[in-house]
């Protein structure tokens, strides 16, 4: 029996007597034993390997990043992941790197050279992070051209200023020939499903719907979990435990995608990194608000049913997606229902999901709007909550007048919501300063912000209000 | 072949890479049956503790006990300076303060049992800000006052202005949480490892607390992921609580701060509120400058004293005072006691005096880099606290190289024609510089020792009093023991620091590490060539004086192809019944200071630097970008040109985090309501700027400094000041120009509302001329 020394709970074979295995630098590695919330992180480093550290405990910092290889196009990839944002058992099945995998025999991987000579590390307690991070930057499959610095923007650097690590990152060439590499010309493993059990809580991984609504028939209060990246944070640091867990990452319903004349249809399951390689045909404002959302590590994880699943007040893909039109798919035993997003988020951190219900899918209704703009504001540009955030949208007829609009805004109340007041005082106008103000002053009316750590509710209205004059301003640079 | 001077790569940079390099929390499976703790922690701000009881901690499976004030064999405090920090309070001074901590066999259930501990509280009323501890008249000291000239004549000064500046603190958010682990070593005493820049006070606090002598106690600081100052003193307790665990259980206790701990137990960079009124004449020559500082001390005295003298010493800038008033009062508030940071003082010191250099350039319609520059130090000047500019000349030079090398003026052209074209967006530009004093203002800090300890293979291990934390200490350490020694990089170790090789060291602090340790290893590197010099002289057959140590070859005439291995010379040496071994030691000369009179030379030298910086900021939001930024820093002969680089961008881009988007934000219940990661926000990629060009002033060897080298750990970053102005600047383009401010940080909200003022102002302006 093994004990973590973090959160060491005595573990007890599940049912079936199945051990859950994963595949650590390449060797079989057992997680029976592991206390169901025991992090990844802690895992590790209760076996030795303690390159990667914890700075944040809620996936911020990139200390903790270790790579997982994910399918990819036919083949697979090496995906930064926060290792303090997985539970040990949702590593069951898959293949992990970390950071003392990389050099072989005594010599360095690229990466670690490359860093080392740029001067890359000053207190080196970030930096086995931003070496696993820059490795599957190197190993990107579609990379064209030399490594892109901002899929480091997970990981933080208090000592260097950044400056010595992007030019080790882009010093960089291709990823070397070797095992690394040939690995990812085939697809990753198939998750099989996990009932991983202890004496106080268990871990179960169903693989298809059916079985998922099995489970949760049995134990209705289970906490659902898709990439863990708010469910880890309540974890570890809110101290929250739970009896059962359901993680819904290897349910192949959830993690489709399909695209119409009619409607885009996006698997809720799916990660948002997932993503823009099946919506090819995604609005360039999509691809502007993907790489504001969260950081690479995060969106390697997070899906977007978690991110609307949790009906933050600050969530980022409400605003988007309520500004496209979208609804949500909702699936339980008994069937399906389809519920525009509008009414889907019904009071703060509520939605109208009921137990035994999880979200299978986001519904796009085409055309896609015209003119489309998301707006983050934040105190820091990349990588941080918003403040405010807005995603608009407009269409106009043939005599130049608002036909469609939508004002879609995050961090002015308890929830998402559409400024349906502004959109009207719009509609049917003509789009220029005067329709500005009339949305604005209907704005005023209708938005009640408050004042927190992220911002004054004085700021909140005043900017989602000045966003508006943005959204003008934008459409006249691109008509110009 | 020498090594100082050379790029070398950080000593640990290998370890960094491959995740080898341990810390501190990294030796838990090292210690079996370690305990893990876990603090009880008060829900207010201030309250005293009525009752406190245990027993219900006791019955949580897996605890083992509970650490309270009845433990504690010696005196339960941990305070530096004054002893006013109980380690067991009886009354809450903080938000979240322990007040007994809970030793478990796993940290589940270490935390778990604190949440079973029973305390009564009685909540008494808490001082939150520095504006209600002046009208509460509540300090932790001063006044403090330091002046010169004569203040009369800013009665008649052509312009003479007031005003306030409120400046933020900042959260050191080194990437390792504070970590402790300690034990009862094999021979009765107690053995400790911390994450600390100041090993010797840990040993001293642990000695205080177990009522033990010192040398009883040893403490080891591997190496630290990132301090930045606020590992100097705040790892005090931490330490304190493991060794007492450890001297009641017998068993090795473990005490590591999450990342929420961390924030809200431990101290920050001081805010500070700044009342002043200046007097200019109509160039922009400022003719006196009254200054009224308030810091916000926390609940205790920790360093603020010494933060306060460093903010009224570096008022001046690289600016002559001709009549000057200065007082700081420390402020007692309920709140984390605030401690070192990098800058320790000078910063926000550095950032009024900037501040009403700008207002009174924009009062006067003048340029502010014109102002800066006119009211410049020049050679023979002295300081208000009478110390002699040394070098005054190197402002002027730099200044000029900086402006040339980043197009300064052709620039601010460029950006002034695009403002004009640009309603929404607007850019800014602005040249600050920098200088800053190198010593601890407590003159016996500046003292230092080292052991090198030769092998009779000619292997090297460098013991000295400083700490690693990320600053590349060790690495230039290594590369002055080398070059004194004669011998490859790798043939030199530089060991972790510890307690029982060198006795009372300082805190490896003010920027003075290298300083001071570096001249310790060279003395006691001296010694040893003498030494071996003539054991040398004996095999090579030539005179003691003429032997010479390079590459790992003793050399009698200089030709490499006759040299003997120095490998044989220890050999030879140890045959020869010559020690091996040696201490060194250096104390800085000269250094004086006389608080009570203001008078004295407090500095061994002055670093100086200049940075240029633009930005563009996006009026629809208060958002913003930098730019560009071109430094220039006098470093003077670089030992470690990658490591003092290094040091240059980290320490300015930490400056622009303090000065921009790191905000502490404590709710009206004193709870520090940005504590975390995810609220509270440091420089990321985003804030690197695209261009971002670093330059060493040439030829500035700096006499009387270890290898000619200077300081370079704190002085960038107050380089950072110039992105404050540079938005300052922007937001001035979107109105008339005329005279703006805001408070610390620029958040973009602050920028956001800034800008709106600006555009007010011009609006008003032309409504007078329509009119």
């Amino acid at each position: 029996m093994k004990r973590s020394c973090y959160i060491g709970v005595e573990n007890r074979f599940s049912e079936e007597g199945k051990t859950s295995e994963f595949l650590l630098n390449g060797r079989r590695t057992s997680i029976d034993g592991a206390a169901v919330q025991t992090t990844l992180l802690d895992y590790l480093r209760d076996q030795g390997l303690t390159g990667a550290k914890e700075g944040c405990a809620e996936g911020e910092c990139g200390a903790c990043t270790v790579v997982m290889l994910m399918d990819d196009a036919g083949g697979s990839a090496y995906r930064a992941v926060n290792s303090c944002l997985m539970f040990a058992p949702m590593a069951a099945g898959r293949e992990i790197y970390t950071v003392e995998a990389l050099a072989q025999n005594g010599e360095l991987a690229d990466v670690q050279k490359a860093m080392a000579a740029a001067g890359g590390s000053q207190c080196g307690y970030c930096t086995p992070g931003f070496v696993m991070s820059m490795f599957a930057e190197q190993y990107r499959r579609d990379r064209e051209g030399p490594c892109d610095p901002h899929e480091l923007s997970g990981n933080l650097c208090r000592c260097t200023g950044y400056r010595p690590i992007r030019d080790a990152a882009l010093s960089l060439g291709p990823a070397p020939a070797g095992e690394f590499l040939d690995r990812l010309s085939q697809p990753a493993q198939r998750l099989e499903s996990v009932d991983h059990q202890t004496t106080t809580s268990r871990f179960s991984r169903p693989t298809t719907l059916e079985q998922c609504f099995t489970i949760l028939a049995a134990d209705p209060e289970a906490r659902l979990v898709a990439g863990g990246t708010d469910v880890g944070v309540e974890s570890n640091l809110k101290g929250t435990r739970w009896n059962h867990i359901i993680s819904l990452e290897a349910i192949g319903e959830l993690r489709e995608f399909s695209e119409t004349e009619e409607r885009v249809l996006i698997g809720a399951g799916l990660t948002l990194n997932e993503i823009p390689a099946r919506w090819t045909a995604a609005p360039e404002a999509f691809r502007e608000w993907l790489v504001l959302f969260g950081s690479p590590p995060i969106r390697n994880r997070a899906t977007l049913g978690g991110n609307l699943a949790t009906a933050s007040a600050i969530g980022d893909g409400a605003p988007l997606l309520l500004a496209l039109d979208a609804s949500v798919h909702l699936v339980s035993k008994g069937g399906k229902r389809v519920v525009p997003l509008q009414s889907f988020f019904t009071g703060y951190r509520r939605t109208a999901l009921v137990p035994r219900e999880l979200i299978a899918a986001i519904e796009i209704p085409k055309p896609l709007p015209t003119f489309v703009k998301f707006y983050k504001v934040a105190k820091r540009r990349m990588d941080d909550i918003s403040t405010v955030a807005a995603c608009m949208t407009m269409d106009w007829d043939e005599s130049g007048r608002v036909d469609r609009c939508r004002f879609a805004f995050n961090g002015v109340a308890a929830v998402p919501l559409r400024a349906a007041a502004a959109e009207d005082a719009v509609v049917g106008q003509r789009w220029n300063e005067a329709a500005v103000e009339r949305a604005q002053a209907a704005l005023d009316r209708t938005l009640r912000p408050i004042s927190d750590h992220r911002g004054s509710a004085e700021y909140r209205l005043a900017v989602a209000k000045s966003l508006v004059g943005k959204f003008l301003w934008n459409r006249r640079e691109t008509a110009a | 072949m020498s090594f100082a001077g050379k790029p070398v790569p950080h000593e640990s940079a290998r370890g960094h890479v491959t995740g080898d390099a341990l810390y501190t929390d990294d030796l838990l499976l090292r210690f079996p049956r370690l305990l893990h703790a876990w603090p009880v922690l008060s829900p207010y701000a201030h309250a005293l503790v009525k009752s406190l009881d245990v027993s219900p901690a006791l019955t949580q499976p897996g605890v083992a006990t509970v650490l309270t004030a009845a433990d504690v064999p010696g005196e339960g405090d941990t305070g530096s300076s004054r002893h006013d920090e109980p380690l067991f309070p009886t009354e809450a001074m903080y938000h979240q303060q322990p007040i007994a901590w809970v030793l478990g066999e796993t940290l589940e259930d270490a935390r778990l049992g604190a949440e079973r501990v029973r305390v009564e509280y009685e909540p008494l009323p808490a001082i939150l800000t520095i504006e209600d501890a002046i009208s509460a008249g509540s300090f932790l000291s001063g006044p403090f006052r330091l002046a010169d000239g004569d203040m009369s004549v800013i009665e008649s000064s052509p312009l003479l202005f007031d005003g306030e500046l409120m400046i933020g603190g900042q959260e050191h958010f080194y990437l390792e949480t504070h970590c402790a682990i300690a034990w009862r070593d094999e021979t009765g005493g107690v053995a400790a490892h911390s994450s600390t820049q100041h090993p010797a006070e840990a040993q001293e606090v642990i000695s205080r607390v177990l009522g033990l002598p010192r040398h009883k106690i040893t403490v080891e600081c591997l190496r630290m992921g990132g301090a930045f100052g606020g590992k100097e003193v705040q790892s005090n307790p931490w330490v304190a609580i493991a060794a007492l665990g450890a001297w009641k259980t017998g068993r090795p206790v473990r005490v590591r701060l999450t990342r929420a701990l961390d924030f809200a137990l431990t101290g920050k960079r001081h805010p500070f509120l700044a009342r002043y009124s200046a007097g200019f004449d109509d160039h922009g020559r400022l003719e006196g400058v009254r200054i009224s500082y308030y810091s916000d001390g926390g609940w205790s005295l920790d360093l603020s004293e010494p933060i306060l003298w460093r903010a009224l010493f570096h008022t001046d800038n690289t600016y002559r005072l001709p009549a000057v008033e200065l007082t700081g009062s420390i402020c007692r508030t309920h709140k984390t006691s605030q401690t070192a940071f990098r800058g320790f003082g000078g910063p926000q010191g550095m950032l009024v005096i900037e501040e009403i250099l700008d207002q009174a350039a924009r009062r006067l319609s003048l340029r502010p880099d014109v102002v800066r520059e006119r009211n410049f130090y020049r050679e023979g000047d002295r300081t208000h606290y009478g110390q002699i500019v040394k070098d005054a000349g190197r402002i002027h030079t730099i200044w000029r190289k900086v402006k040339q090398s980043s197009e300064f003026d052709a620039r601010r052209k460029e950006i002034d024609r695009f403002n004009e074209n640009s309603p929404h967006r607007k850019r800014g530009l602005a040249i600050t510089p920098v200088k800053f004093g190198i010593s601890f203002t407590a003159t016996f800090f500046n003292q230092a020792g080292a052991l090198v300890l030769i092998y009779r293979d000619g292997s090297v291990q460098v013991n000295h009093g400083g700490t690693e934390m990320g600053q590349g200490l060790h690495t230039k350490i290594q590369q002055i023991a080398a070059d004194s020694l004669g011998v490859p990089l790798e043939a030199v170790r530089v060991m972790p620091t510890r307690t029982d090789k060198i006795p009372n060291t300082s805190a490896t602090a003010a920027s003075a590490g290298t300083d001071l340790n570096g001249a310790a290893v060279a003395d006691a590197c001296r010694q040893l060539c003498v030494r071996l010099a003539a054991v040398a002289a004996g095999l090579l057959g030539c005179d003691a004086s003429a032997v010479r140590f390079s590459n790992g070859l003793a050399l009698g005439n200089g030709d490499e192809s006759e040299g003997i291995p120095i490998a044989r010379v220890c050999e030879a040496a140890y045959r020869q019944q010559v020690p091996l071994f040696a201490q060194g030691y250096y104390r800085t000369p000269d250094i004086h200071f006389d608080p009570k009179a203001g008078r004295g030379k407090p500095f061994h030298y002055f670093a100086y630097a200049a940075a240029v910086s633009e930005v563009e900021i996006d009026g629809f939001t208060g958002d913003y970008r930098l730019l560009r930024t071109d430094i220039l820093e006098d470093v003077g002969e670089s030992v470690s040109p990658v490591v003092d680089r290094g040091q240059v961008e980290g320490g300015f881009i930490q400056g622009v985090g303090w000065l921009t988007l790191e905000e502490l934000v404590w709710n009206s219940q004193g709870h520090l309501a940005t504590a975390g990661a995810s609220t509270y926000k440091l420089p990321s990629w985003s804030e690197v700027p695209d261009v971002f060009n670093v330059g060493f002033l040439e030829r500035a060897a700096e006499p009387g400094v270890v290898m000619g080298s200077k300081a370079v750990g704190e002085p960038p970053l107050m380089l950072a000041i110039s992105v404050r102005e540079a938005i300052r600047d922007a937001v001035a383009a979107f109105g008339d120009g005329g005279p703006l401010t805001f408070a610390s940080p620029a958040t973009p909200e602050r920028v956001f509302f800034a800008v709106q003022a600006a555009r007010a102002a011009r609006e008003s302006v032309r409504e007078t001329i329509k009119r």
